[in-house]
C-alpha cells in the first residue's frame, strides 16, 4: 500500500525542514527501508542489534547522505519475529527521543506482532491507504487496534491522533466511477485527510534508484508528500491532484 | 434523457459505488463488534448450556447482545422459551 515509500518520504520531508529525525524499519525479516533510503550497503548494526546491547544506537543509526538531519534505523533480516520486544523498543524509542524531532515508525503490513510494535508508543498515526475495498477495509481493522492495543490507550490518555493518506490515486478512474473517491475514502473511515498521492511513475522511477520519492520535486507524488508533510506540521494546503491533469478538447465538449 | 444524461447514468453505474456501498456495511458491521469484550461468545454458551439443564431449548434461543454508548455499557440477554414449557426433572 505504500507504507515503505511513504516512511521514507515523510521522514524526508521533516528533516529537509530542519527537524531532526530518525525513520526506523520495523519490518523485521523483511527489510526494505534502506533500499527505498539508499543506504542498503551502509547497513551494519539494526534495530534488533540494538535492543539486545549488541550496538549502541548511534552505531546503527545510518545518517543520509543527502540530508544531515535524517538518520534510517534498519530492520534485522533475522527470522525470528519477536525479536521486537515491547519494552526493547520502547527503551530505544525512549533514547531516540532525547535527541530527535520526530520518530517515523514504518510498520510492516499486517497486524502481527511487528505491527502492534510500530504503533505502540505513537503519538501520530498515519494510515496509508488505496482506492481499494480491501486496503480500505484493512485500514478501518487497523483504526480499532490504534484505539484500543496503544500504549496511550492502556494508559488512558489522549487517544493517538490518526491521519489518512491515500495513495495510487487515479483521479481519471474516479471520474469514470471505477476507483473509490477521495470523499468515499474519507466518509468511509471518517479521518482527516493528511493527503492524497497520486499513481505516478516517478514512484517505482524513485524506489528504483533509492531515491525517497520527495526529492523529486518535478513530480506530482513528490509535490504532493511535500504538501502532506507541510499539512502535518499545521500548514493549511489545498488538495492538488485530484482533478484529471489535462482536459481534452473531447472531455470538455462532453461537459464531463 | 439526452445524450449527455446517458453517458452520466451509466458512469454513476461505475463498480466505486458497489464498492462503497459493500464497505459502509462492513465498516458499520466492524465496528460495532470491534467494543464488544471477548468473553461474549463463552458466555453465551455457557448460558445456554445452564438453561439447558432445565428447559429444552434451541441452540439459538439465547442471543447475547453488547452495546455501548458514551455513559454506559449495556450487556442485552435475550432467552427463547418454548411455548409449552417442559421443565426437565430435578
Amino acid at each position: 500500500m505504500g507504507k515503505t515509500t511513504t516512511s521514507a518520504a515523510l521522514a524526508m520531508g521533516l528533516a529537509q525542514r530542519g527537524h531532526r529525525t530518525a525513520v526506523i524499519d520495523f519490518d523485521v525479516g523483511l527489510r526494505n527501508l534502506d533500499l527505498i533510503m539508499g543506504c542498503e550497503r551502509r547497513v551494519v548494526y539494526d534495530f534488533v542489534n540494538v535492543i539486545n546491547g549488541e550496538a549502541n544506537i548511534n552505531q546503527a543509526l545510518i545518517r543520509d547522505k543527502r540530508c544531515d538531519a535524517l538518520y534510517v534505523l534498519p530492520a534485522s533480516q533475522t527470522r525470528d519475529k519477536d525479536a521486537l520486544t515491547k519494552d526493547g523498543v520502547g527503551r530505544v524509542l525512549e533514547e531516540l527521543s532525547k535527541t530527535f524531532d520526530y520518530i517515523v515508525c514504518d510498520s510492516p503490513a499486517g497486524i502481527e506482532h511487528g505491527a502492534h510494535m510500530a504503533m505502540y508508543y505513537a503519538d501520530d498515526a498515519v494510515v496509508v491507504t488505496n482506492p481499494e475495498v480491501s486496503s480500505v477495509r484493512d485500514s478501518d481493522r487497523m483504526l480499532g487496534i490504534l484505539s484500543s492495543k496503544s500504549r496511550r490507550a492502556e494508559r488512558n490518555e489522549a487517544p493517538i491522533r490518526e491521519y489518512l493518506l491515500l495513495t495510487r490515486y487515479a483521479p481519471e478512474r474516479v471520474a469514470k466511477g471505477e476507483m473509490l473517491s477521495v470523499n468515499d475514502v474519507r466518509e468511509i473511515l471518517s479521518l482527516d485527510l493528511l493527503g492524497v498521492i497520486p499513481e505516478s511513475k516517478a514512484v517505482l522511477n524513485a524506489s528504483n534508484s533509492g531515491v525517497p520519492v520527495i526529492l523529486d520535486t518535478e513530480s506530482d507524488a513528490g509535490q504532493a508528500y511535500h504538501d502532506a508533510v507541510g499539512r502535518y506540521l499545521g500548514e493549511d494546503l489545498p488538495h492538488r491532484f485530484l482533478e484529471i491533469k489535462k482536459k481534452g478538447f473531447f472531455s470538455r465538449l462532453m461537459g464531463g | 434523457m439526452g445524450l449527455l444524461d446517458l453517458f452520466r447514468s451509466h458512469r454513476q453505474r461505475g463498480t466505486a459505488s458497489i464498492a462503497k456501498e459493500r464497505l459502509q456495511i462492513l465498516v458499520a458491521h466492524d465496528r460495532a463488534t470491534r467494543n464488544q469484550p471477548s468473553y461474549l461468545p463463552r458466555l453465551q454458551q455457557e448460558i445456554l448450556e445452564v438453561i439447558r439443564k432445565y428447559v429444552d431449548v434451541d441452540m439459538n434461543a439465547v442471543s447475547v447482545n453488547y452495546e455501548q454508548d458514551e455513559t454506559r455499557e449495556v450487556l442485552e440477554l435475550n432467552i427463547v422459551l418454548p411455548e409449552a414449557t417442559t421443565t426437565k426433572g430435578g
